[in-house]
């Protein structure tokens, strides 16, 4: 029976977790099913195990919601605002006394009967003021789950990370000792496991962040009613995975900011409407993942923070003086929040201000090596950025040296790697900054040696530049020594004392069982003086002097994602990009990557193959057409020197030569654009077709299939000469003629063998008269 | 009752570590040194799969700089705050019973020491300062942020 009632909390729990959000967002839209239809499972589900358990006041009081949700669903009764705050209370008290029965204590009797009373049609109520702006249909369903202990889960989570070190271990005297061919496919074998094992590890640890987002809802229509203000939440990427312990140390938080969002800075409608502003405050959450950070932004529309009433507080509280005040920028001023004891509220209310303040928020936050951003501008809002890692566990690394010491770098943030005697790599200082120029690009390099202290044994000329793009930030080199090789590495967090440097991000083991040390991009740049911001982004500067036309063929040497050893001519290749592996999409009958505000065929790839968080690209320039090709990895300029041997039949593969001493294929750029952007209209002097303008029909239908055909589309109240006009059949048009015209029809047969009119579906047709229109120019 | 003390010399004094917060006490080998990060972290060394950021105790009293250069060097392996830390020492002697409570000291100590000191405690083998691993840990700079 014990273990009976135990699945039964257990059941309610989750469910009541997964309710918190969709019932707020029932109350905004009271149609919509799905939603309603998942409030009354749950109650049904409460109603039918307590009757079972003998918990006769759960059961009345599901019972009453039930009946009153079965109404709505019938369409007998309207979900209004006092009901939807009736059910929301009755769910609220089904929840405390499921925490009763948890804790093993007695259910008191109590009386229910109010509750039940505000559910009948015509209650009175408090109104709810707080609704979310979401898409219908979303509806959390319960996955097939067993529970864990977090406890047993860390264990396996370290015993794998042993495991790994254990296997680089032996990895490595594997390979100082000569080993038969079995023993090695065996090895292999055991680490491919031991690979598919971690991953599954950690997978098991991620949770999506939604389980964090879905109680913010209903905590601001909470306290939105409490302090008579109006806010519309609206949240965006719930679908981020994060560590779950890294869910539990963000919750707090998070919450935090939420709830000093809604107090101190959404004003109430009154004084919104002076300052012009809508009634309803609008606060947006969001989450989105950068690199190995997750950035959650917490962002609303209120009256922002006072930087300098910030300064006056800390002066006055003797946090700062008089003097470094003055200094501040703006930035600092409003970063003075995250100082102990301030607070620019006049009054601690019961919402904020309760002992904890923002201090505790960066502090907690920052112990699990995030970071805290506030921006705000007075009168117009406030945002918060939480920053923080994915993950504590694994990342893919490059290690590097320095003076004969061994450094990670995260391959995340590592755009390429070029040698600092490259063909197309130039180094200079400028009033003793580097400044490398890789490609046309300038790039602010800094030197690790320098930023270490540390002696370099490597001429500067002879040392390799990797090219970092920390998240969020803009790239910049980092010149180091050598660079040695890949490796997963356990990544654990390191002592205060010495991420208190900000240059690290933590340590970690190497093969042979050696402490190393991880950077953090972003700390490089800061501490080695890099300006992140003030670049402009992917800038690309005039190029030299193009190189004197040599017999040789230059080529960009990389890896394809299916890890072919490729090489592409270096004329077409117009820049790299990194985006998102969102940011690509099967659209009209290919796949297409948005860059920016252009969208661009792609190619180089297949579906299945778009695993990662991000992907690279390179973006392909034709003279007029633009097209993107995704790669794993640049390996380096080369030439092409050898003869090409061309290949049977013509495809993206148009031959293969050997370069630098091995075979590489050889991509065809006239293939790939006469393959993918054929179909792409052309931008150069347009036919131009009329309709009317005050067709909904025309403009909302026929306009794409035009514009498709490589028409421009002008209204009829553009007068100048068109190449095609298209009327409805019977309507009258300006009498200027344009050189052809094609009527349409409603109905699909023709009045008559003279009617050359065309039905307004019959897509073929329309085609071919737009085709044979398109000729006669 | 009485709480177990790991007798130690730091600086040529005998001093007392908690010994329940004493994991192991090993003999730190090579030593991985952390560039820019606060003085009194001599480096990072590795005990089984973890890491230990090492303390030089020396340093974090101000009472000079221990010379690591020469291999081998006894540390005392303590967990605080989540993290595993080497404190080297120049010898780790015995463990003993406190015979009584932290008592505070009244005479004035070196500066190093009046702010790793949680009091005075006496054992079997005479008086000794009891050491607050946390202010340990923490190195001079702590005190002046």
């Amino acid at each position: 029976m014990d273990d009976l009632i135990a699945d039964f909390v257990a059941e309610c729990r989750e469910m009541l977790e997964a309710l918190g959000g969709e019932i707020v967002a029932w109350e905004a839209q009271p149609e919509d099913r799905a939603r309603l239809d998942s409030i009354f499972r749950f109650v049904h589900t409460v109603k039918g195990n307590c009757g079972f358990f003998d918990f006769p006041r759960l059961e009345a009081l599901s019972h009453a919601a039930e009946d009153a949700l079965a109404d709505v669903r019938a369409g007998r009764r309207h979900a209004d605002g006092p009901m939807v705050t009736a059910v929301l209370a009755i769910i609220d008290r089904i929840g405390e006394m499921i925490a009763q029965i948890e804790a093993g204590d007695e259910l008191l009797p109590g009386d229910d009967s109010g509750l039940i009373l505000a559910l009948e049609a015509g209650a009175e109520g408090p109104a709810p003021v707080a609704a979310v702006a979401e898409g219908p249909g979303k509806v959390a369903s319960a996955p097939r789950t067993i529970r864990l202990s977090v406890e047993l889960l860390d264990r396996v989570m370290s015993t794998v990370s042993d495991m790994v070190l254990a296997r680089n271990e032996l990895a490595r005297r594997l390979r100082e000792s000569p080993t038969d061919v079995p023993v090695d496919g065996a090895f292999e074998r055991l680490s491919a496991i031991i690979a598919d094992m971690r991953d599954a590890i950690t997978r098991t640890r991620m949770q999506r962040i939604e389980n964090l987002f879905v109680a913010l809802p209903r905590m601001v229509r909470d306290l939105s009613a409490e302090l008579g203000k109006q806010v519309l939440v609206d949240i965006d990427g719930g679908d981020v995975e994060l560590d779950r312990e890294m869910i539990e140390m963000i919750r707090d938080p998070l919450t935090h900011i939420v709830r000093n969002a809604v107090d101190h800075g959404i004003e109430l409608p009154g004084e919104r409407l002076k300052a012009g502003k809508r009634e309803i405050g609008i606060l947006s959450v969001s989450a989105r993942q950068s690199g190995n950070q997750i950035l959650i932004d917490i962002q609303d529309d209120g009256r922002g923070i006072d930087g300098r009433k910030l300064v006056e507080k800390a002066i006055a509280s003797g946090t700062i003086d008089k003097a470094a005040a003055d200094e501040l920028s703006e930035r600092d001023q409003l970063a003075l929040i995250f100082e102990a004891g301030l607070s620019t509220a006049k009054k601690v209310t019961s919402i904020s201000g309760r002992g904890v303040g923002m201090d505790v928020v960066r502090s907690n936050v920052e112990r699990i090596g995030g970071i805290v951003e506030v921006d705000s501008t007075p009168g117009e809002g406030t945002r918060m950025t939480l920053r923080v890692p994915l993950t504590l566990t694994i990342i893919p690394a490059l290690t590097v040296s320095i003076g004969g010491q061994h450094f990670a770098i995260p391959r995340s943030a590592i755009e390429e790697i070029v040698r600092a005697t490259g063909e197309s790599v130039t180094l200079e200082h400028l009033g003793g900054a580097g400044v490398a120029t890789i490609r046309g690009r300038r790039i602010p390099e800094i030197s690790l040696a320098d930023i270490l202290g540390l002696d370099s044994v490597v001429e500067e000329k002879d040392r390799n530049l990797i090219v970092l793009r920390p998240a969020g930030g803009d790239v910049y080199a980092l010149s180091v020594d050598r660079i040695h090789d890949h490796e997963e590495l356990v990544v654990k967090p390191a002592a205060p004392a010495i991420m208190a440097t900000g240059l690290y991000a933590g340590t970690t083991l190497a093969d042979d069982g050696s402490p190393i040390l991880l950077f953090d991009p972003v700390g490089l740049a800061d501490v080695g003086g890099v300006k992140l911001e003030v670049q402009e982004r992917a800038a690309r500067i005039a190029e030299g002097p193009a190189a004197a036309a040599s017999k040789t063929t230059e080529v960009l040497l990389f890896r394809g994602l299916d890890g072919s050893r490729r090489a592409l001519r270096l004329a077409v290749v117009d820049r790299i990009e990194e985006v998102a592996v969102e940011a690509v999409t099967r659209a009209a009958g290919q796949l297409r990557v948005q860059l920016g505000d252009r969208i661009l065929p792609l190619a180089g790839v297949q579906e299945d193959q778009l695993r990662d968080g991000r992907v690279r690209l390179f973006r392909l320039n034709d003279g007029s057409q633009e097209l993107a090709y995704a790669f794993k990895e640049v390996v380096d300029f080369a030439t092409i020197e050898g003869d090409i041997i061309h290949s049977e039949s013509p495809g993206e593969v148009s031959g293969v030569s050997l370069i630098r001493g091995e075979p590489a294929e050889i991509v065809d750029p006239h293939w790939l654009f006469a393959r993918h952007v054929s179909e792409v209209v052309k931008t150069s002097d347009p036919l131009v077709c009329r309709i009317p303008g005050d067709d909904p029909w025309m403009q909302n239908m026929l306009r794409p299939i035009i514009e498709a055909a490589g028409y421009r589309v002008v209204g009829d109240d553009d007068t100048s000469e068109v190449d095609l006009v298209i009327a409805s059949q019977g309507e009258q048009i300006p009498a200027e003629g344009a050189s052809h015209t094609i009527w349409l029809r409603p109905e699909p047969e023709s009045a008559g063998k003279k009617d050359d009119s065309i039905y307004r579906y019959d897509r073929a047709g329309l085609l071919m008269a737009l085709k044979s229109a398109g000729r006669g120019k | 009752m009485s709480q177990l003390l790991l007798v130690v010399t730091i600086a040529d004094e005998r001093v007392a570590l908690p010994a329940a917060a004493v994991e192991a006490v090993v003999e730190l080998e090579a030593l991985i040194p952390v560039p820019r990060a606060a003085p009194h972290v001599a480096g990072l060394s590795a005990l089984r799969s973890r890491v230990l950021t090492v303390i030089d105790c020396m340093r974090a009293l101000e009472l000079g700089v221990t010379d690591c250069s020469d291999g081998i060097r006894e540390a005392a392996v303590v967990e605080f705050d989540g993290h595993h830390y080497a404190l080297i020492v120049d010898l780790v002697e015995d463990v003993v019973e406190a015979q009584s409570e932290p008592a505070p000291v009244r005479a004035a100590m070196a500066p190093g020491w009046e702010r790793i000191a949680e009091g005075m405690v006496e054992t079997e083998v005479g008086p000794l300062l009891l050491v607050d691993i946390a202010a340990l840990v923490a190195g001079a700079e702590a005190k002046a942020a």
